[in-house]
């Protein structure tokens, strides 16, 4: 008597169809060696949105029974595999208001596995992911991020191969050859995938990770009312009105508590107030009101807030004053504008080894120029998946080539 | 995670097991029905039905007219009518999109139109939520729609097929909507035997609307103005047309049986460790899930509870219930449906069973339970305190005639 139970931690919308398959994947490979199955996606997820962490979940077991027994929780409660397809999720998510920020492990068992694809080491990766009380496997495939959309696939073989990596991570439910089989009868499965399945079962990276590593944030959590504590009438109270930042100037409004938003963000705007001409462009556009304005009237993206769209860096008119930068290089989600304040030669070396990192500024999502899927898709079958396409950021092309 | 290869349970010959969701369980039955009129409008969870269905079609399987209307009350308007030409029909909504139906949903049964309808369980808004609740498919209870409550894709796939067979029956013409929790059953995908064409045309005859079809050939005018000399005849018809059901539905199920080798012997409901027990639980839809799998934990414990799932709300089954409830030491109905300033204040289906038991010889302390609202989960321990307060009930010889919320923050 045995069940596996997986999770896939995605991106809304973008990988909403990669961690459909993927979990419909794992229950046709079990099924391959006779096991029951179900996949399902987490219902309070849906409607979907950009970028948001959402959740997949698969269940295979021995038999019917079995497959009931841990079925009966509607969200599973702990997870053997955690599968997250972006590497910025291990930040952590936050999938709805209320919900707090959930450590990306969260409910991997203990001596379970964390699988991800990533191009970052173990080390930098255990920076960002929480200390867990027990120990566990972090085991890498070497990839960046697959994004899509609602109505389109990136045919990667992300998919195929983060099910090769289960056949070597839990052989007993997934066997190779099952998966093989599988991915071969599939609606979506060729004779390359099958390759590609080969080959990220051998080239799977993993370490244990123990009690001492991770990030030793406490992430916040929030306590949900009573019902007699809540307003009647279906009511609750608006968000107060900011004030101004200091010596009444500036402004800073005040945003929603129980939901952050930043776990949203793959990118983030990295800002140069030197150059910025304070023409509000970013603070009027920012679809989700993240710029706080500054004493001397330049524009601080809130880093608890920004979802990171990219909007602000397409409509800044003045070059390279804003770049959005890959999610994993940074630290925390500390001001910028204080950083500069403090320190102005020290930010414009921190600002400028961000905006000229060509790996962390190309879009985690969507295209840049005709024909980069395709190199891409080429390197990725051939060398496991770690070419990274200089693109060019933002609506501005013609100013901000990198 | 021992290794362990049992071998794969063998397909009877001419079915093909496919891992889909119960809405796309629901599509493939529509197929292997031949529907010939379908109309849509996006609702969650409903919507992943119409999904499913326009795959089909654009798939090239299904060839029918899909018409997208500019609301519900079209869509179930527009298929009304598609009926009475003598097209096999089939819509659906969910929650207040079911709602916004309602003054064509009332009409459709006095002109005994077979319309065939699924409804996505959704909690009424405000506030806007997708979670499951019963209410909005309850709330046809009284007027002439027959009503029944799936668990399974499996059984999302097979009640479509009888759902067709009953309904457009000449002894029933009565409209049917099948309730399929939204959530584990529309937006989750299990193994399901789907059954080959071959078989379901020997179960489910063409729709023939007889004397009632509307044609040049045969002249007739559908819903004339009447004034109060005709109205509570035309009643007497549909309570007749609602009791006939009741056959058509036993012999619907005995036929499934015979032609696809499964399904269940009592059509009405699924009970479940129920032979011995002191505890009967009852329930409708995916509930069963956590409610089975917390017996089997008690069972191990000594304790004798069992389950009592009810598959068919209209036509009530009231003697078989009765029958099989009457025998408990204390029922615990568990309602995922409310009804507020009801008797004891408790869910449309407690209050049911305490009516059909009113004149049973034997009658158990009956204990109501509201929980899950809202798609609210409902836990083990939920389930664990309802047989606690059932047990004691059990033992005192009578029930607190209140009703308990469970899993409520408080
Ligand atoms: S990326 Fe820019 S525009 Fe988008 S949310 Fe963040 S600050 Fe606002
Ligand atoms: S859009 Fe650019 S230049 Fe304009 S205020 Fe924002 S950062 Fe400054």
């Amino acid at each position: 008597m045995a069940a596996l139970i997986c999770e896939v931690v995605y991106r809304g919308i973008f990988q909403k169809n990669l961690a459909a398959r993927i979990t419909r994947g794992i229950v046709l490979s079990a099924r391959k060696s006779g096991r029951w199955g179900i996949a399902f996606g987490r219902y309070g997820d849906s409607p979907q949105r950009n970028g948001i962490p959402a959740k997949d979940f698969a269940i295979v077991a021995d038999t019917k029974e079995e497959l009931e027994q841990n079925m009966a929780r509607y969200e599973p409660k702990h997870v053997d595999v955690t599968i997250a397809v972006d590497d910025t999720l291990s930040k952590g998510v936050e999938s709805w208001a209320w919900y707090g920020l959930q450590p990306i492990n969260r409910l991997t068992v203990p001596n379970g596995t964390l699988l991800m694809t990533s191009v970052q080491s173990f080390d930098s990766l255990l920076r960002d992911i929480h200390k867990k009380d027990a120990p566990y496997k972090l085991a890498l495939l070497r990839a960046k991020a697959s994004f899509s959309g609602l109505w389109v696939y990136k045919e990667d073989h992300t998919e195929v191969r983060i099910l090769g990596a289960l056949a070597k991570i839990a052989p007993s439910f997934l066997t190779l050859d099952g998966v093989c089989e599988a991915i071969k009868e599939i609606e979506w499965g060729s004779d390359l995938k099958v390759e590609s399945v080969k080959k990220a079962y051998q080239r799977l990276e993993s370490r244990e990770v123990k009690l001492t590593e991770g990030n030793v944030e406490i992430p916040y959590s929030f306590e949900m009312p009573k019902w007699w504590e809540m307003r009647e009438g279906v009511t609750i109270p608006a968000i107060p009105v900011g004030k101004p930042k200091e010596d009444g100037k500036g402004y800073v409004p005040e945003r929603n508590p129980y939901f952050k938003k930043f776990t949203t963000r793959t990118m983030r705007p990295v800002i140069d107030f030197d150059t910025c001409v304070k023409c509000t462009l970013c603070w009027i556009q920012c679809p989700d009101s993240c710029f706080d304005v500054m004493p001397d009237g330049t524009y601080d993206a809130n880093m608890e807030a920004c979802c990171g769209c990219g909007v602000c860096e397409a409509v800044c008119p003045v070059e390279k004053c804003i770049t959005m930068v890959n999610e994993s290089v940074f630290d925390d989600n500390a001001s910028q504008w204080e950083m500069w304040r403090n320190d102005k030669e020290g930010y414009k070396a921190w600002m400028t080894e961000k905006i000229g990192d060509k790996n962390a500024t190309v879009r985690s999502h969507g295209f840049r120029f005709r024909g980069q899927y395709e190199q891409e898709l080429e390197k990725n079958l051939d060398g496991g998946g770690v070419e990274i396409t200089a693109g060019i950021p933002g609506e501005n092309a013609q100013h901000k080539t990198i | 995670m021992a290794v362990v290869t049992p071998a794969a349970p063998a397909a009877t010959e001419e079915d093909k097991e496919l891992l889909i969701s119960g809405s796309e369980a629901v599509a493939e039955s529509l197929t292997l029905a031949d529907i010939d009129v379908v109309t849509a409008y996006p609702i969650r969870p409903y919507d992943t039905v119409m999904q499913a269905i326009a795959k089909k079609i654009s798939g090239g399987q299904l060839v029918a007219e899909y018409i997208v209307a500019e609301g519900e009350h079209s869509q179930f308007e527009i298929v009304k009518h598609a009926s009475t030409v003598g097209a096999r029909v089939f819509c659906g909504s969910s929650g207040v999109g079911w709602m916004y139906a309602m003054e064509c949903l009332v009409v459709t049964p006095p002109l005994r139109v077979p319309m065939v309808a699924l409804v996505g369980n959704r909690a009424l808004d405000d506030p806007g939520a997708f979670g499951v609740e019963h209410n909005d498919a309850l709330v046809v209870r009284d007027v002439g729609w027959l009503l029944c409550w799936i668990d399974t894709s499996q059984e999302a796939l097979d009640t479509t097929l009888i759902a067709y067979r009953v309904a457009e029956d000449r002894r029933v013409f009565l409209p049917l909507a099948i309730s399929a929790d939204g959530a584990f059953l529309t937006h989750s995908q299990a193994l399901t035997m789907v059954p080959p064409k071959s078989k379901v045309d020997r179960f489910l005859p063409r729709y023939d609307r007889g004397d009632l079809l509307l044609h040049p050939d045969n002249p007739i005018t559908v819903a004339p103005q009447a004034n109060e000399d005709w109205v509570i005849e035309i009643r007497r018809q549909n309570n007749e047309a609602m009791a006939r059901a009741v056959t058509v539905i036993e012999e619907a199920y005995a036929d499934f049986r015979r032609v696809f080798g499964r399904g269940p012997e009592n059509p009405w409901f699924e009970e479940y460790m129920t032979d011995d027990a002191d505890v009967i639980l009852v329930g409708m839809g995916t509930i069963s899930l956590p409610i089975k799998v917390a017996i089997r934990e008690l069972r191990a414990k000594g304790k004798k509870v069992g389950l009592v799932r009810l598959r068919w709300f209209r036509p009530f089954p009231t003697e078989k219930l009765v029958a099989a409830l009457s025998k408990a030491k204390a029922l615990g109905i568990i309602d995922r449906d409310y009804s507020f300033g009801s008797p004891f204040g408790s869910g449309v289906v407690a209050n049911e069973i305490r009516a059909a038991l009113y004149n049973a010889d034997r009658r158990p302390p009956l204990l109501s339970f509201i929980c899950g609202l809202g798609g609210r989960e409902v836990t083990l321990e939920d389930v664990y305190k309802a047989v606690d307060l059932c047990t004691a009930a059990a033992a005192a010889g009578k029930s607190d005639a209140k009703t308990h919320w469970l899993g409520v923050r408080e």
